[in-house]
């Protein structure tokens, strides 16, 4: 089924894109995170322009998030101030994002700059983990009850609030400041930045397992709004029609992906997830070191 | 000019080329997948000498842009880009179309001066001025381009029948840029060029995709805000939907 997509000016198979997006969903659903990590990779891998991949795999990890924030916060798992405080940060890392994106766009590095990014994070989080996922499962991790609150910096930083659903009575400028890491990085990235947040939450902020998924996708949703807005405001790059496509796949895979969660073992699901997580670090790394299929890249003036 | 070519080959007693397109408007709609156009026409000698043997070349060219192309080198192991050079006119889609192999026709000067090949295109290079680099970008350029079907050569695609009438076909892809296209005809004997002619083909994105595309340009905020709402909606209606079933 031929799709032309209007502003990435090519015409594409439309149930490649929807199975795409019904990949990315049950990813969604299974693991609670956007699975735009997954999605901007595989559409630059199938030739739409990275711009526009980035631009539109944000605004899709929006639809995606949008049924388990709801689901979620039915069951009272959502931190409603935390995420707030955690979403103003996201705004003002998204505008930093967009600095940044026309900069390394403006010295030539844009491309290298992602790969490099998702490397690095992708790489150490999914060992990180299948670290903590390897322990659970061998029984070896019975300390997870015992294990810090948060990190001592946290700890250290001026102004404490109360936030309740957490459990926690922490500085505000904690989550502020993850905000603004993981706002940053969906700009550049094309990312929700889930598979960021969980991690950050659970390890550095020390927030309650129960609230961490919710809240998480609470943040993403309103993150990838403000990056969907600042990216046709600015980049003018978010191709609807492929948003559409992509949307249809994903919020299918979605309510797929979350009813088989209900029934799996937590420990395995994050093995499988620090597993893909790993395969897509491998990957972005080899290309780095590679001699790359494009050794020219064509930049409009 | 082609008035100006046309008297002039008219004095000369040299044929005249009436060159036609089968479509002069390319709809880029839903669906599109690209579009195979055909390029035909005659060739009319005033001194009704028939017989006499031509060549004929056909160019059809999308509209030209700016563009700064980088090279990515090695740096301690990981490639990086490394050095760029831009050039102010590079057609966005070019194709040739010839009766004979180029070499057998013209000399390499004629086939230069008519961009009688992928590798004879003026893009204008600027920056760097050094000629064997700007010659390796060019290529890289070229390379890239004829990769991603947007150069294209098809030397004995043009088929003459009776010395008379001529007809090519060129496949325009799903990625063409929208714009002004023109289709260049040039008829060809004993190595020059003795008649010529343009025609245009506009290529323009019509209905939804139009509508898209002005949209996202024109009122940025708006579309942004209809995105985010399709997708909201999108992502609570599924919700609802396998929460019934």
């Amino acid at each position: 089924m031929d799709v032309y997509l209007p502003i990435a000016n090519l015409s594409v198979d439309g149930l490649v894109i929807v199975a795409l997006g019904a990949l990315t969903g049950i990813l969604s659903g299974l693991f609670g995170v956007g699975g735009g990590f997954l999605t901007t990779p595989l559409l630059i891998f199938y030739g739409i322009p990275p711009t526009v991949a980035a631009a539109s795999a944000s605004t899709q990890v929006t639809g995606a998030s949008v049924s388990g924030v709801i689901a979620h916060s039915k069951r009272r798992g959502v931190d409603y101030r935390m995420g707030a405080v955690m979403i103003g940060g996201g705004v003002i890392g998204s505008g930093f994002g967009a600095l940044l994106f026309n900069f390394f766009r403006s010295i030539g590095q844009i491309d290298v700059v992602i790969n490099a990014l998702y490397v690095v994070l992708l790489g150490s989080i999914g060992l990180l983990m299948a670290k903590e996922a390897i322990q659970t499962l061998r029984g070896t991790g019975g300390s997870q009850a015992a294990r810090r609150r948060h990190h001592p910096l946290v700890a250290s930083l001026p102004f404490r609030w109360r936030f309740y659903g957490s459990g926690l009575y922490i500085s505000p400028l904690a989550p502020l400041i993850v905000g603004i890491v993981v706002g940053i990085l969906t700009m550049l990235m094309g990312v929700g930045g889930g598979f960021i947040l969980v991690p950050a939450m659970l390890y550095i902020l020390g927030m309650s397992a129960n609230v961490v998924v919710g809240t998480s996708l609470f943040n993403i949703l309103f993150v990838t709004i403000a990056t969907t807005i600042m990216h046709s405001v600015t980049t003018r790059a978010v191709d609807i029609v492929l948003v559409a496509l992509l949307l249809l796949g994903s919020v299918s895979g979605a309510q797929i992906g979350s009813q088989f969660a209900v029934k799996a073992k937590p420990e395995a699901l994050r093995l499988v997830l620090a597993a893909i997580v790993l395969l897509v670090a491998f990957r972005m790394f080899l290309g780095l070191f590679y001699r790359p299929d494009e050794i020219y890249t064509v930049y409009p003036l | 000019m082609l008035l100006v070519a046309a008297f002039f080959l008219m004095g000369q007693r040299d044929p005249v080329l009436v060159p036609e397109v089968s479509q002069h408007e390319v709809q880029v709609r839903q669906g599109f997948v690209g579009q195979e156009l055909l390029l035909f026409g005659a060739v009319l000698d005033p001194a009704g000498r028939a017989g006499q043997d031509y060549d004929i070349v056909v160019v059809l060219k999308g509209p030209s842009e700016p563009i700064r192309l980088r090279e990515k080198e090695r740096f301690i192991g990981v490639w990086v880009n490394a050095e760029s050079s831009d050039f102010r006119s590079v057609p966005s889609y070019f194709a040739v179309a010839s009766s004979r192999p180029i070499t057998e026709i013209v000399d390499d000067k004629t086939a230069a001066i008519y961009e009688f090949g992928t590798n004879y295109i003026q893009l204008s290079p600027s920056g760097s001025f050094d000629p064997e680099e700007q010659r390796r970008f060019a290529a890289g350029l070229v390379d890239l381009k004829r990769r991603l079907g947007l150069y294209r050569e098809d030397f004995g695609g043009v088929q003459i029948s009776e010395s008379v009438l001529y007809q090519a076909r060129i496949e325009l892809p799903s990625n063409v840029t929208t714009g002004t296209y023109t289709a260049e005809t040039f008829a060809v004997t004993r190595g020059r060029v003795i008649a010529s002619a343009v025609s245009e083909v506009e290529v323009k994105k019509v209905g939804f995709e139009r509508f898209v595309e002005d949209s996202a340009n024109e009122w940025g905020l708006a579309y942004g805000l209809i995105a985010v709402l399709l997708s909201v909606g999108m992502g609570w209606g599924a919700g609802r939907l396998f929460a019934r079933l």
